[in-house]
């Protein structure tokens, strides 16, 4: 591998899932603009499909929160794993963020000094999963804090629901988290675990066992719609993750996504990239 | 019903505005956030008149003085400053998400108005920047002086009545406890 075209991939899969969305998520606000009842809610939608068309055709962030660069990299179990691989991801970063240009967002937690160039301590964030294969993936999946904010996690008592639990927590947040959200649930495991579940949850969204389609209904019947301002649609997917728990724990973690579901694939190759 | 208003924004201008009414600003428009925030609670002046102001809870993407995306962000984390802001004269408060408890501190002077989140793009289309005020506070918590021009459609989400669409939305809910 490369490290340019490390580097070239990183940007290119930054600028298309800051200034469009995957045709799939479109798809699923546009339906839900398409059944809603509620007028308020209905010009919400609009302006959001709205906003997305014209940031897709002036190629700028569709939204001012560019977010922090979290990437999920497939690693084919085959390769080499890069030395540069760290560096150069954070290279892409840092011309990205004056390329496209990106919000300079990333702060040191205590000090609140921003870097502005959206890397630090701990960024990008790489969530690796070891794949079959000789190629890399590269999904970009910058992260806004109205929906980071919201997400929470909770260690149960195993006697409760945890369903009814996460049902009533997203309707009760989502109206700050610029909903319809995405509602990536991770359950069981172990403290840690749990939050990595819910985070994977949102990169196999949308869900489509009976559950995760009970839990989303469950959801948009008591939750408070488009932007918390009334409406049919409280969330457009679900998805749960699960491992197996102490038999004495039962955690529940809950990451929430707003609307603009931003995210685009590259793959990196021996020689070369190409964007999905 | 539709307004469209021009700052500064009068104590009629308010008066008229009901809850789930949409509103189009042309004039001026200020950004705060928390780090503005924080300066105003600790009762700092600030380099700007609020009188008869429109306050924007938003930390725009600016490149070279145009603003390229700059939707609302969550007002919650700014909504105990409420009163000082209206204090100090704003007639309208735009965010996303609502202010919850603080919206009493509205009635009678003020409204919170709802632009639709993650519309960066669209917002940044009837607005542009006239001055960087506060700039060591950086591109998202420094204050903009940004001039709008029949910048909307924005949500009239709480008015001046008291009446507010969120606790509604909650309320309207079976089994959704308003916390």
């Amino acid at each position: 591998m490369r490290r340019t075209d490390l580097v070239e991939a990183t940007v290119a899969v930054l600028k298309k899932a800051e200034t469009t969305l995957p045709p799939w998520v479109m798809e699923l606000i546009e339906e839900a603009a398409g059944r809603e009842t509620n007028a308020i809610a209905r010009s919400s939608l609009a302006s959001m499909l709205e906003n997305v068309r014209i940031a897709s055709s002036d190629g700028v962030p569709l939204c001012q929160d560019t977010g922090l660069p979290v990437f999920h990299l497939e690693m084919g179990r085959d390769l080499e794993i890069p030395p540069f691989l760290e560096e150069a991801m954070a290279e892409g970063v840092r011309r990205a963020t004056t390329e496209i240009p990106l919000r300079p967002n990333a702060v040191d937690p205590l000090t609140r000094k921003n870097t502005s160039d959206n890397t630090g301590r701990g960024m990008p964030d790489l969530i690796i999963d070891l794949v079959p294969g000789d190629e890399l993936r590269i999904t970009a999946f910058p992260k806004g804090a109205g929906s980071e904010n919201a997400s929470f996690l909770a260690m149960l008592n195993p006697a409760d629901d945890p369903l009814d639990y996460v049902a009533r927590e997203v309707a009760n947040r989502a109206g700050r988290a610029c909903a319809p959200v995405f509602v990536g649930v991770g359950i069981g495991g172990t403290f840690d675990l749990a939050a990595r579940l819910a985070k994977r949850a949102l990169f196999n969204m949308p869900g489509s066992s009976e559950t995760e389609l009970a839990l989303l209904s469950e959801i948009n019947r008591i939750g408070p719609g488009p932007m918390g301002l009334g409406g049919d649609t409280t969330a457009l997917g679900v998805r749960i993750e699960t491992a197996h728990c102490h038999t004495a724990s039962l955690p529940v973690a809950v990451n929430i996504q707003c609307w603009a579901n931003r995210s685009a694939t590259a793959t990196v190759r021996g020689e070369g990239w190409s964007i999905d | 019903m539709e307004h469209r208003l021009r700052t500064p924004i009068s104590e009629e201008d308010v008066s008229a505005l009901r809850a789930g009414d949409l509103v189009w600003i042309s004039g001026t428009v200020f950004t705060a956030r928390d780090r503005v925030h924080a300066l105003l609670g600790s009762g700092e002046e600030l380099p700007v008149d609020l009188a008869g102001a429109v306050v924007y809870h938003c930390g725009p993407l600016v490149r070279e003085g145009e603003i390229l995306s700059a939707g609302p962000t969550t007002s919650g984390r700014v909504a105990r400053y409420t009163r000082e802001v209206v204090e100090r004269g704003a007639r309208l408060i735009v965010g996303k998400g609502g202010i919850s408890e603080e919206a009493e501190a509205l009635r009678g002077k003020a409204a919170y108005l709802a632009y639709p989140g993650g519309c960066g793009a669209l917002a940044a289309r009837g607005l542009r920047v006239k001055r960087l005020h506060l700039p060591e506070l950086g591109m998202a918590e420094g204050l903009w002086e940004l001039e709008a021009q029949d910048w909307g459609p924005m949500i009239v989400a709480i008015d001046s009545c008291g009446r507010d669409l969120y606790l509604e939305a909650r309320r309207s809910r079976p089994m959704s406890s308003a916390d």
